[in-house]
């Protein structure tokens, strides 16, 4: 009966145009998350090669694989790499790890770089939490809340309800949108209470998209919240899983009257991302390469 | 930095901003604190500051409930004890 | 004196009659789509069981989230009240007063007259409420009436981490494949939840007596919890969550009293 949700590809990517032999700094971060992991390589600033995969059950065995996929064929192999930063949930399990830096400073350095340094606002929506971030013009973290109590605007919220209406989670942002007149929000917050609230609907003749619109809707509402207690600020971007659900994103932004950033990468990858330019930084810091 | 620890959940919003930028390292809230609520951390960016321990995060609401009752609203021991006024409760 | 207390509930609709103080019948009736009708029904079983039509009662009062959907009451009392007369019914010593219901928990304070003094309420997150222990029975595989019992079967006291009752039903999940005994599982459950409420009770201020009332005072895990967390005793009255139905009846009874009186002097 369980279906595999949060179901993304697997893989690797890097840049053909980059000789890493040339480079003076090669760092890596690696982002071990409850879901996902994902490893990236960059050289003198640049990104160079990165993975994303699944996370097992093994944190210190997740984060290695990720690497080693980010590495393969690259010619490259751990000795090589001057500094390793790990972030994420399972950060302090990350064994070729030099630092551990928290996920939300992380996040805010990865998307300064990946959406450029207007960015102020970050909102990351992964399967079992929810985070707000807002930087300034270097990444820096301002403020940032970070909400993993209440499965409530999670992607674990979303797969409760993938469940009981028997729907599959890629499909519920577009289903959400095939209703003759938007529906009024869930009421409920608690995704228990929410699960009957939409029980009765359907036993009311709901049809199912309508149920998915009202819940989609009711997500949006609940981040909504979130974002406007620290204050949203544009440039404004969302990143994790969520952040694929159009049936949430148009809502939400509707709500809050702001347009999305595109991304220039996987969304996914922001955590990682931040992670190997604080090894940048620090590798230089503590002597490990030049300046 | 602003780090707002504690959650939203259907009961409500339960945060205990602390700012980092105010934040003097002194330590007197963590002293103030009955319910050994607060602690000590380095941040990302190498600044010794107050924080929420990690075990209290995701019950907030229950671990400072000793210090709000309902009859009264006496002043907050952590909230009293920092003289910068870094630390913020949002119930 | 014949009164009729009605609890109009989001999901059932209780019925009480209460005849010279004494409860003689009651009813339950879940409330569907057809409210209406549903409280017809509730009203006609309850009264039909004590041997009358509920139109020959002397008063009636109502409580519970719908309580202004019931156009036959003369009047309403709010649910906190309610399930203080209902429990002051029983025990008349008792000035705390906890009731939890599928989805709220609440913590009262009151005098010996049964005025409420203070009280907190958790509603809207399942964490607080007799809904995280049904989610848990289900993930746990247990029925929600052994689910109880099983709980009083453990010594040991384990952690749960999960607040939410989503993420603790992973927890759970993941606590059976590491072969963790099933009753250790169900009193962890029970100790979450004895807790929260417990903190919350400490709020309101604790007074001896304790009663509990709601539908998790039928939860002997749950009791068992709860009272070494208050570290006091825990007074449980009969058909604990038709509380609020029978203190409205009570209240119904005080009110019909009085309005017979001031009859007879006009």
């Amino acid at each position: 009966m369980t279906t595999e949700y949060w179901r993304w590809k697997e893989y690797n990517w890097k840049d053909p145009d980059i000789d890493w032999k040339e480079a003076r700094n090669i760092t890596v971060g690696v982002d071990v998350g409850s879901v996902s992991s994902q490893a990236v390589v960059m050289t003198d600033g640049e990104l160079f090669a990165y993975s994303n995969m699944r996370t097992g059950s093994d944190s210190p065995e997740s984060a290695e694989n990720a690497l080693n996929w980010a590495l393969e064929d690259t010619g490259l192999t751990l000795d090589d790499i001057h500094y390793a930063v790990g972030t994420g949930y399972g950060r302090i399990n990350v064994p070729f790890a030099d630092r551990a830096i928290t996920e939300i400073a992380c996040h805010g350095r990865g998307a300064n770089y990946m959406y450029g340094p207007t960015v102020r606002t970050i909102l990351d929506m992964g399967g079992q939490d929810c985070k707000v971030i807002q930087v300034d013009e270097k990444g820096k973290v301002q403020e940032f809340l970070m909400n993993d109590k209440c499965a409530a605007g999670t992607g674990r919220g979303m797969e409760v309800f993938a469940d009981l209406l028997e729907i599959p989670i890629e499909e519920i942002g577009e289903l959400s949108f095939q209703i003759e007149e938007e529906p009024e929000p869930v009421s409920s917050t608690c995704v228990i209470f929410a699960k009957t609230e939409a029980t009765g609907l359907l036993r009311q003749g709901w049809p199912k998209n309508d149920v998915l619109a009202a819940y989609c809707s009711a997500m949006a509402l609940r981040v909504v919240a979130l974002i406007e207690r620290v204050g949203v600020e544009e440039d404004f971007a969302i990143t994790g899983g969520i952040a694929k659900n159009a049936g949430v994103v148009q809502r939400l932004t509707k709500q809050l009257g702001l347009v999305a950033l595109e991304p220039k990468h996987d969304t996914q990858i922001a955590g990682a991302l931040g992670g190997a330019l604080f090894a940048q930084t620090l590798a230089v810091k503590e002597g490990r390469v030049s300046a | 930095m602003k780090a707002n620890y504690g959650y939203h959940d259907g009961s409500g919003d339960f945060f205990i901003t602390i700012d980092s930028n105010l934040c003097t390292g002194c330590v007197e809230c963590i002293s103030a604190c009955p319910a050994d609520v607060l602690e000590m951390i380095t941040d990302d960016y190498d600044d010794v500051v107050a924080a929420v321990k990690e075990e209290h995060r995701k019950k907030i609401k229950y671990s400072c409930a000793e210090c709000k009752p309902v009859d009264e609203q006496p002043p907050l021991p952590c909230v009293s004890a920092c003289e910068p006024g870094a630390i913020i409760h949002s119930w | 004196m014949v009164s009729i207390g009605v609890d109009m509930g989001a999901k059932n609709i209780k019925v009480v009659v209460l005849k010279d103080n004494e409860v003689v019948s009651k009813a339950l009736v879940t409330a569907g789509l057809d409210t209406e009708g549903a409280l017809k029904k509730a009203l006609q079983a309850a009264s039909g069981e004590a041997g009358l039509e509920y139109t020959e009662a002397d008063y009636i009062t109502a409580t519970g989230a719908g309580r202004k959907d019931v156009p036959m009451a003369n009047d309403e009392l709010t649910e906190v009240g309610a399930a203080v007369r209902g429990a002051l019914h029983f025990f008349k010593d008792a000035r705390t007063v906890i009731d939890v219901g599928a989805e709220e928990g609440r913590g009262v304070r009151c005098d010996a007259e049964g005025r409420v003094i203070d009280f907190v309420v958790n509603e809207k997150c399942a964490a607080g409420a007799g809904a995280f222990c049904e989610a848990m029975a289900r993930a746990l595989e247990v029925p929600l009436e052994e689910f109880g019992p099983l709980s009083l079967e453990s010594d040991r006291e384990i952690p749960m981490n999960a607040q939410c009752a989503v993420f603790a039903e992973s927890e759970v999940v993941s606590l059976v494949h590491a072969k963790t005994p099933k009753q250790d599982i169900a009193r962890a459950v029970h100790d979450a939840i004895a807790s929260r409420i417990t903190s919350m009770v400490r709020r309101v201020g604790l007074e001896e007596q304790v009663a509990l009332v709601g539908g998790l005072a039928y939860n002997v895990g749950f009791i068992d919890s709860l009272k070494r967390d208050l570290e006091t005793e825990v007074l449980i009255p009969p058909d604990p969550e038709y509380a609020a139905a029978i203190g409205a009846a009570v209240v119904a009874a005080e009110r019909g009293l009085k309005a017979s009186e001031g009859g007879e002097n006009s």
